[in-house]
């Protein structure tokens, strides 16, 4: 069952905050994880392993620094949806 | 050279009986025990022959921040709590981060961490693996959450000798500030090991109270009837620092710590010594090491958890240490309120012994119904009034492997 790029965002959204804090309204697609969120590497593995389980996708250890922003994970794991 | 002078300067505390140090000592004096049936499924799921324990009175997750309980073990949580009161008791003081340092204990450090991560492991595999599962698991973990939540830079060390841990970290923060290592110290301990293994474990080894129709009296230190300890969990901190520091930015004081000693019995690996050679030697040297005499001692928090084994033999030791002045010293069990901290035990009795000397108040020992005759010592079970003048008090801490930490107090 596929979701939409907002649905993603939004779920995505959800992770961000329950591992950072940072309102969910911050969580939008331009931001970059590092620069504009300030969320270290720890805590974006945390994110990575929590979306690998939420939305049923697999996001290879190499493929993680890719993801600069909100929005390229969005992408990533629309694609990677069956 | 004589020492420096070292009083404490702050209380914090989550236990059993209160979510703060000052509740949990007005609770100790009403004589409130901190023991309830275990509510969590997997009491049943595991089929544990021990259904009850002292868990924490107030939850960890209704004081501290979603984002911080996340990535923090229970024991950490614990630590962080204690911490931060006991910081915010001694007044919040400007210190050089560099001239700050942790000395904590506990008995395990992450354990419930390191069991739900297992069980993921097995169920869903390594991927599911939580990134933060080292740092959460890692014994250090509980010292290193208070000391990054306080910008303490001049060495946080955890120390493991199971129950008797954080008596040895109080022991081991005065000789740090004695060495000119920091300005002020913040030394504790914390345990969260009410969890099915560590509960079948301890059963396993016949150690805990099998009493599940009446967990509230079950910790029964020196009682004829006593048949194991209550397991309990929390945390407690103090703060110490020099005489001259502390009068320096107007602290107030509690009580002065004159330091401790700690010994090793190398006899059994769980059993101590009956004749408690080790533990008279803590005891004695304690004392001696604080350049004061037996006499002076008016109160003793024992370590007394409650064990048909462990009581008598304390007595034993005490008995060797004091001989007839026993009979002038008012003696506490308060495990027999909290149940045992484990890793945290020390520090709660600590903070317990120093309240006691600061209100010139012994607390009571409650659930003592009859006591063993073999055990002869003065264990009020109502609140006592210490002498008044100069006085002082012990609190003992043994713990499997053989440790034996006694720290000194003196009233101020």
């Amino acid at each position: 069952m596929a979701l939409s790029n907002d649905e993603i965002l939004a779920g995505l959204a959800e992770l961000i905050t329950d591992e950072t804090g940072i309102a969910a309204e911050e969580v939008a697609l331009e931001k970059s994880f590092t620069d504009d969120l300030d969320i270290d590497s720890i805590s974006m593995m945390t994110i990575v392993v929590n979306a690998e389980e939420k939305f049923g996708v697999t996001i290879p250890d190499d493929e993680v620094k890719n993801l600069k922003t909100v929005g390229d994970a969005v992408t990533f794991i629309t694609n990677a949806q069956d | 050279m004589s020492p420096k002078r070292i009083v404490v300067t702050g209380i914090g505390a989550t236990s059993p009986i209160g979510g703060t140090a000052p509740e949990s000592w007005q609770n100790l004096l009403a004589g409130v025990s901190g023991a309830r049936p275990l509510e969590q499924d997997w009491v049943s799921t595991f089929d544990l022959p021990v259904t009850f324990a002292a868990q924490a009175a107030v939850s960890a997750t209704d004081v501290l921040e979603r984002v911080q309980t996340k990535r923090l073990d229970p024991s950490s949580q614990f630590a962080l709590i204690a911490g931060r009161e006991a910081w915010a008791d001694a007044g919040s003081p400007e210190v050089d981060p560099d001239r700050l340092a942790i000395d904590w204990a506990t008995g395990i450090g992450g354990v419930w961490t390191l069991l739900d991560a297992y069980d993921t492991l097995r169920e869903r595999g390594p991927r599911r693996v939580q990134p933060m599962t080292v740092p959460m698991l890692m014994p250090n973990g509980p010292a290193a959450a208070i000391g990054m939540d306080l910008g303490a830079r001049g060495g946080i060390r955890t120390v493991v000798s199971a129950c008797a841990s954080s008596t040895e970290s109080i022991v081991n923060a005065w000789e740090h500030l004695q060495l000119g290592y920091a300005d002020v110290i913040i030394a504790g301990g914390s345990e969260a090991a009410i969890n099915p293994l560590p509960i079948a474990s301890f059963a396993a080894m016949q150690a805990l109270s099998r009493r599940n129709d009446e967990p509230a009296t079950a910790s029964r230190p020196y009682d004829v009837s006593r048949d194991g300890f209550v397991l309990g969990e929390g945390a407690a901190a103090v703060v110490l620092e020099t005489y001259e520091h502390a009068v320096a930015r107007g602290a107030r004081i509690y009580a002065e710590v004159l330091g401790g000693a700690i010994t090793s019995d190398a006899f059994h690996i769980t059993a101590p010594d009956p004749e408690g050679a080790g533990a008279s030697r803590a005891m004695r040297q304690a004392v001696q090491r604080a350049g004061r005499s037996l006499d002076e001692v008016v109160h003793v928090n024992a370590h007394a958890t409650s064990t048909p084994v462990g009581d008598i033999a304390e007595y034993n030791a005490l008995r060797a240490v004091f001989g007839d002045h026993l009979e002038n010293i008012t003696v506490a069990a308060t495990k027999s309120s909290t149940g045992h901290l484990l890793g945290g035990a020390g520090a709660i009795e600590a903070l317990f012994t120093i309240k006691a000397l600061q209100e010139r108040t012994v607390p009571p020992t409650i659930n003592l119904q009859e006591q063993d005759p073999e055990i002869p010592l003065d264990v009020p079970t109502s609140p006592r009034a210490l002498p008044a003048g100069d006085v002082l008090a012990l609190s003992n801490s043994f713990g499997f492997g053989g440790h034996n930490a006694v720290a000194a107090f003196a009233s101020i």
